[in-house]
């Protein structure tokens, strides 16, 4: 399969004044991220809060520089190109936020904020901003008479419609998805998932979609990668990562997610203490060590590295190979099956 | 009998833009040592059923009608002197954002022993016994010197551990937990409520645990109510609601969310969107949105009542 994006070593650290001395300091808030994503598809970047994730959304697009590291798109390397020649990305790419409300311009009504995009590369013609603006507002589900209000005058699910045919209004080709449906209610959150499959279909769209959420990563993702502290911890294919999970900070972390189903109620969940610990002095050796209940003395001292335990299966765990985690596992197997 | 009964709340805000509906003739009860769940969408009443519960509803806000019977005692009727060693003593409320109930020129453990010491006329040293040691149930290690510390250098889930505290303090029978874990990451979520499932089972307390995540209905639930539009529309133990739905909106609900589903195809969806409480829809709220929909659910108001042992349903494809 052709790969759309591919990132090597990539890391990023922000220099943030302050602290008890008035130092400033490194928060390394991507540390070494290898990863691709595949033509089409929809690669899940789930972790916690802190841990990187929209920071990596941030840098693949180039919307912020790498401190260190390699991105290529399409075969180009995009690394370290000025904002000037960028701009035949910034056509082939899009966002959208988790928060609608704060990412559209609260001045600006709906017809403005589809036109922009427009503008700014270069199309000039009435009539064919008209035609894309129409197209695009059916495409999302949205009707004509709602261009010429505001965002505070729509609601949170149609904000959020708007947000998505602004990031697709120029045709990319990959579309970062930054926790879309998270400030959502249930019911909304399945119409614009719903809006969101459709137009990956529609228009072979590449997605790289930023969750907490679980449930909704392995309902929309063909592949998923764990985010710990700035790292990768595991990657592979949903079906195989959820079936065959091998890293304890992804088991405590699917262990944690509540299943909205009672008959996977488990009174034997995988449960960690701690917190996630801190980015500008991340623990030595493997990040998870402070948290982990298998933690022993190389864990402490040696970086595990990302390798491959099964086939496309990646995992950074020094110990992989004594852990067995299945049984905390299996109910996850179950999320599948229909409720009622 | 029921520890709390509340029939018929209605409670609505009279502002510049019209009379909002907030709880609009909410009917449930909760019983002794349960985790009673109110699950619903944004904007359906869940805080203001709460805060009406505990008197907390101030202008242009106005508690109309209904009762809240605690212990045979009526919460909506007695004098403001008895609710409040009602609030911390029987019933005590967390709220989802912790930082807003701490204050932050105080220590927590200051905030922790405050209420308990008035209550109770605790001395300064059984005070602070108590406090740690409740610092210690809400397992903060280090109590004597974490009880020293201001809210701000303490982490979200430290916070909301230190709020848990504060509510335990004076022992209260009742906790009304208000998105307590909203905020918060869900490995620190899981901690969170294992520890309140814990705190409850040791102390035999009831909980009201209001969410609009259907995972922690599942997870952690007995008996849940669904809201709609100020109104509580189906009620019954978690099992029962999620095998066997009946109202068409808890029906719709469930048929969203992201399981159950081949990867990747259509979810099931509720078309239109939620109606402004200023002008929610006459008859049955869920009209508009609903596919039984006839002419009689647009007339008249369907009622909540019970169609099969402890499964209430207020549906009129249900009435007999
Ligand atoms: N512009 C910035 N300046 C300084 N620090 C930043 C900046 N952007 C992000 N950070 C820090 O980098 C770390 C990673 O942040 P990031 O937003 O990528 O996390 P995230 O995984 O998206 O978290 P969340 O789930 O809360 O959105 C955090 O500690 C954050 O405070
Ligand atoms: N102080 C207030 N003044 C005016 N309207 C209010 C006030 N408090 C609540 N409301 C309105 O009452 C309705 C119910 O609000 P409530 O906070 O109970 O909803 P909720 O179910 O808790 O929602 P959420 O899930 O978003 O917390 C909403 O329409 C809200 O806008
Ligand atoms: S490397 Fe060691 S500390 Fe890290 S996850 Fe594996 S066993 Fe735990
Ligand atoms: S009362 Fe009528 S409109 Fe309301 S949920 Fe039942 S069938 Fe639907
Ligand atoms: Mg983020
Ligand atoms: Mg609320």
């Amino acid at each position: 399969m052709e790969h759309l994006v591919e990132v090597q070593d990539l890391k990023k650290s922000f220099l943030t004044k302050g602290g008890i001395f008035g130092k400033s300091s490194d928060v390394k808030a991507v540390d070494g991220v290898d990863l691709y994503l595949n033509k089409g598809e929809t690669l899940g970047v789930v972790g916690e809060s802190g841990c990187g994730k929209t920071t990596l959304g941030r840098l693949v697009l180039r919307l912020i520089k790498p401190t260190s590291g390699k991105i290529n798109f399409d075969e180009v390397d995009i690394t370290n190109l000025s904002e000037r020649k960028l701009l035949w990305l910034r056509k082939r790419t899009g966002m959208v936020f988790q928060d609608p409300s704060a990412s559209l311009n609260p001045r600006m009504n709906i017809r403005s904020t589809l036109k922009r995009p427009l503008v700014v590369h270069g199309i000039k013609d009435k009539n064919t901003i008209q035609k894309r603006i129409i197209e695009m507002l059916e495409k999302v589900g949205l009707n004509e008479d709602q261009l010429e209000r505001f965002p505070h005058q729509i609601s949170g699910g149609q904000q959020q419609r708007v947000a998505i045919a602004r990031a697709i209004m120029l045709n990319p080709d990959l579309v970062v998805l930054d926790e879309p449906t998270s400030s959502l209610d249930v019911s909304v959150q399945a119409q614009i998932l719903n809006l969101l499959l459709k137009l990956q279909r529609d228009l072979n769209l590449t997605y790289l979609f930023i969750t907490h959420d679980l449930v909704v990563e392995r309902h929309v993702s063909d592949r998923i990668v764990v985010m710990y502290c700035g790292k990768i911890l595991e990657s592979a294919d949903t079906d195989e990562l959820l079936g065959n999970t091998m890293h304890p900070y992804t088991v405590s972390l699917f262990s944690s997610t509540p299943i909205p189903n009672p008959h996977l109620k488990s009174t034997n969940r995988f449960i960690v203490g701690g917190e996630p610990p801190s980015l500008i002095h991340p623990p030595r050796g493997c990040r998870f060590h402070p948290r982990c209940p298998y933690a022993e003395g190389k864990c402490k001292k040696v970086e595990p590295k990302l390798v491959e335990a099964a086939k496309d299966h990646f995992l950074a765990c020094h110990k992989f190979e004594e852990i067995d985690l299945l049984t905390y596992v299996k109910r996850f197997w179950k999320l599948m099956e229909r409720l009622n | 009998m029921p520890l709390l009964d509340v029939k018929g709340l209605k409670t609505y805000f009279y502002t510049n833009r019209g009379v909002v509906k907030a709880v609009d003739g909410a009917s449930f009860t909760v019983n002794e040592n349960e985790i009673f769940c109110l699950v619903g969408e944004t904007g359906c009443g869940k805080s203001v059923t709460a805060l009406s519960i505990m008197r907390l509803i101030f202008p242009p806000g106005k508690i109309l009608s209904g009762k809240a019977l605690y212990k045979e005692e009526d919460l909506l009727k007695i004098p403001e002197s008895e609710m409040q060693k009602i609030r911390g003593r029987e019933i005590s409320m967390v709220f989802q954002n912790p930082m807003n109930s701490l204050n932050p020129v105080f220590t927590i453990g200051y905030q922790i022993s405050e209420a308990p010491t008035v209550h109770f006329n605790l001395s300064k040293k059984e005070a602070w016994k108590r406090t740690t040691d409740l610092i210690r149930d809400v397992k903060i290690t280090d109590a004597d010197t974490r009880a020293k510390c201001y809210p701000h250098v303490l982490s979200g889930g430290m916070r909301q551990r230190t709020m848990m505290a504060m509510m335990l303090s004076c022992n209260p029978n009742l906790l009304i937990a208000d998105e307590p874990t909203t905020s918060l990451d869900v490995t620190i979520q899981a901690q969170i409520l294992d520890l309140l499932i814990e705190i409850k089972k040791k102390r035999r307390m009831s909980v009201i645990l209001i969410t609009h995540n259907f995972g922690l209905v599942a997870e952690f639930g007995d008996r849940v109510a669904v809201m709609y539009c100020g109104k509580v529309v189906e009620i019954g133990d978690v099992t029962t609601i999620f095998r066997n739905p009946l109202h068409p909106y808890t029906r719709g609900l469930l048929r969203c969310l992201p399981i159950g589903y081949k990867r990747k195809s259509k979810l099931g969806f509720i078309p239109g969107t939620l109606p402004s409480p200023i002008d929610t829809p006459s008859g049955c709220s869920f009209h508009p949105r609903c596919e039984h929909s006839t002419k009689s659910c647009k007339l008249r108001e369907p009622e909540l009542v019970e169609y099969e042992k402890n499964h209430f349903v207020a549906c009129h494809l249900y009435e007999r």
